[in-house]
C-alpha cells in the first residue's frame, strides 16, 4: 500500500515541478515575444494574458474586415460630447488650424505636426466596423494617415515596444504594441464618410484601431510617445482603461 | 474507466454498503468546474448586457438604429433610452475580465472532457442516444414517463431524453456559445472573417449569443428540477462521490 502511494507522490511531485518550470519557461518566452499584456497582474491576469497572447499569435498581421460603401451606417452614434474646455473650444473656433500632434519618446526626429501637415502625408481610407465594449456598433469610412507612416517619418528606435497616445481630454490616454502601431489599418484619422471628422466622433484627430473595441480609438489626440516600457505612464498598466477596471487589450 | 474502478475500490474500503459506480472522476470534475464557470459567465454576461440591453440583427446597431428587441430593464449607461429615469452603476470592466477568463477555463475543461469522452468511449456508451432509443416507441414511452413525473434511468445510465438534452447542451449549445462569442471579437474575425459572416454580422452573433445563454439557463432550471424529482440527495451523491446508493 505504501509503495504505490509513495510512487504516486513522487510522480505527481515531479510532474508538478516539470509543470511549474514549464510555465516559467513559457512565461519567459512569452515575455520575449511580446505576448504579456501590461495588465497581466491580479486575479484576471491569466485570462487576459491567454487572450492577448493567443490573439497576437493568430492576428499579428491580419486585416480588420472592410465593408462595401453600401454598408456605411446611416446613423453613426457619437458616444459622448466634444470637450468643453476652453483649450478645445478655442482651437475649434479657429477651425483647428493650430491643432498639433506631437511625436516624441524613442524617435530619431521628434516632431510636432499640424493638421495641414498630416493631411499632406499619404492617406488611406477604409470602411470598418467600430464596436463598443457596451455592445453597440456602426460602420463608417475613415480617412487618415497610417500611424506606421507617421512613426516611420519620425524614425522609431529599434528597441521601441509601445506607442502611447494622449487625448486633449485629461485622463484619456491609451497605448498599443508595435504589432498594432505598425498595422496598416491603424489610422491617425482626420476624415469620416468623406468629410472632416466631426467633433462628436473625435475630430479633428482620432487614432482608429479597428482590430480592437471602440475605447482603444481615443478621440482628440494631441501626442504620440514611443517607448520600450509602459511603467512610467499612469499606473504602468498601459492605459487609463485598466485603472478604470477595463482591460488594456481590447481585441475581444 | 480506470477512474471509476479506483473510486469504487476506495469507497468500498471505507463503507461496505451496496454501491454501484455511476459517474467517472472526469465527468464529476468537469461537471462541477463547468457548473461554477456557467454561474460566473451568467452573472458577468448579465452585467455586460445591462450596459446595452438592446439587440439588433446584421452588422451594426446602436441607439440610433431600430432594435430587433429591447429588454425592459434599466441600463448602466445614460446614453441608452430605457424608460427608467436612473442609470445603474457601470460593472462592465470586471465583468468582461471575468467573462473572458472563465471562458478560457470552459474551453480547456471542454477540450479535456471531449478528449476523455472519446478515449473512454463515454460519449458512445452514456451520452449519444442509440438507434433503438431513438425509435418512436422508445421516445413515446420515455416522454410518457416524464409526463407522469416518473422518468426512468437506463440501467445505471441516462434515459433517452437525458441523452438527447445533454448531447444538445454539450455538442451544440456550448460550442455555439463559444463560436458566437469569438464572432464578436474584431481581432479574431480579422483572421477568421467567416466566424462572423455566417451569422450575418457582429450584431447577429451577439443576439444569437444572448439566446444561447437563455437556452442554457432554461436547461439549468429543468436540470435542477429533474435532479430534485429524481432524489436530490442520491443524485448529488452520485455526482460528488461517483457512486449510486439508494437512500434507506
Amino acid at each position: 500500500m505504501s509503495n504505490p502511494s509513495r510512487r504516486k507522490w513522487i510522480v505527481s511531485g515531479l510532474a508538478m515541478a516539470a509543470g511549474g518550470s514549464g510555465l516559467a519557461v513559457a512565461a519567459r518566452i512569452a515575455g520575449d515575444y511580446g505576448l504579456i499584456p501590461p495588465d497581466h497582474g491580479g486575479i484576471y491576469g491569466p485570462g487576459e494574458t491567454l487572450t492577448y497572447a493567443s490573439q497576437r499569435l493568430l492576428t499579428r498581421h491580419s486585416l480588420a474586415r472592410e465593408f462595401p460603401r453600401s454598408k456605411i451606417s446611416k446613423a453613426p452614434f457619437a458616444n459622448g460630447r466634444p470637450p468643453e474646455s476652453t483649450e478645445y473650444t478655442s482651437l475649434q473656433t479657429a477651425g483647428f488650424a493650430d491643432w498639433k500632434l506631437a511625436i516624441d519618446g524613442m524617435v530619431g526626429r521628434p516632431a510636432s505636426l499640424s493638421l495641414a501637415e498630416l493631411k499632406s502625408l499619404p492617406s488611406r481610407s477604409q470602411i470598418t466596423h467600430l464596436a463598443c465594449e457596451e455592445g453597440w456598433s456602426f460602420i463608417a469610412e475613415w480617412t487618415g494617415v497610417p500611424l506606421a507612416h507617421v512613426l516611420d517619418a519620425a524614425g522609431i528606435l529599434p528597441q521601441s515596444k509601445y506607442v502611447v497616445y494622449f487625448s486633449i481630454q485629461p485622463g484619456w490616454w491609451d497605448s498599443v504594441d508595435m504589432a498594432d502601431a505598425l498595422h496598416p489599418q491603424n489610422l491617425v484619422t482626420y476624415g469620416m464618410n468623406g468629410g472632416e471628422l466631426p467633433p462628436g466622433h473625435g475630430g479633428p484627430l482620432r487614432l482608429r484601431v479597428p482590430r480592437q473595441l471602440g475605447y482603444k480609438s481615443v478621440k482628440y489626440i494631441t501626442r504620440l510617445t514611443v517607448t520600450d516600457s509602459l511603467k512610467g505612464f499612469g499606473k504602468g498598466l498601459g492605459s487609463g482603461a485598466p485603472e478604470a477596471g477595463y482591460s488594456w487589450y481590447a481585441g475581444i | 474507466m480506470a477512474d471509476s474502478t479506483w473510486v469504487s475500490d476506495l469507497t468500498t474500503a471505507v463503507r461496505p454498503a451496496v454501491k454501484t459506480p455511476r459517474h467517472t472522476a472526469v465527468v464529476r470534475v468537469t461537471h462541477w468546474i463547468t457548473a461554477l464557470c456557467f454561474l460566473a459567465l451568467l452573472v458577468s454576461g448579465m452585467e455586460i448586457v445591462i450596459s446595452h440591453p438592446r439587440f439588433y440583427w446584421g452588422e451594426e446597431g446602436n441607439v440610433l438604429t431600430p432594435p430587433l428587441f429591447v429588454l425592459p430593464i434599466p441600463a448602466s449607461r445614460g446614453s441608452v433610452p430605457t424608460g427608467y429615469n436612473y442609470v445603474l452603476p457601470d460593472q462592465n470592466g470586471w465583468s468582461r475580465y471575468l467573462h473572458f477568463q472563465v471562458a478560457w477555463v470552459v474551453v480547456f475543461t471542454g477540450l479535456f472532457y471531449a478528449i476523455a469522452g472519446i478515449v473512454t468511449r463515454h460519449f458512445q456508451k452514456n451520452l449519444l442516444p442509440s438507434g433503438t432509443q431513438l425509435s418512436p416507441a422508445s421516445l413515446a414511452r420515455e416522454i410518457a414517463n416524464h409526463l407522469r413525473l416518473k422518468p426512468q434511468g437506463d440501467a445505471g445510465s441516462y434515459n433517452v431524453l437525458q441523452r438527447i438534452t445533454y448531447s444538445l447542451v454539450i455538442f451544440v449549445l456550448f460550442p455555439l456559445a463559444i463560436w458566437t462569442g469569438l464572432a464578436m471579437s474584431p481581432a479574431v474575425t480579422s483572421t477568421f472573417p467567416f466566424l462572423v459572416t455566417v451569422f450575418g454580422g457582429q450584431q447577429s452573433a451577439r443576439t444569437i449569443h444572448f439566446f444561447i445563454s437563455i437556452l442554457l439557463v432554461v436547461f439549468l432550471l429543468v436540470h435542477i428540477a429533474m435532479v430534485c424529482l429524481a432524489g436530490f440527495r442520491t443524485r448529488m451523491r452520485a455526482m460528488v462521490t461517483g457512486t449510486d446508493q439508494e437512500d434507506t
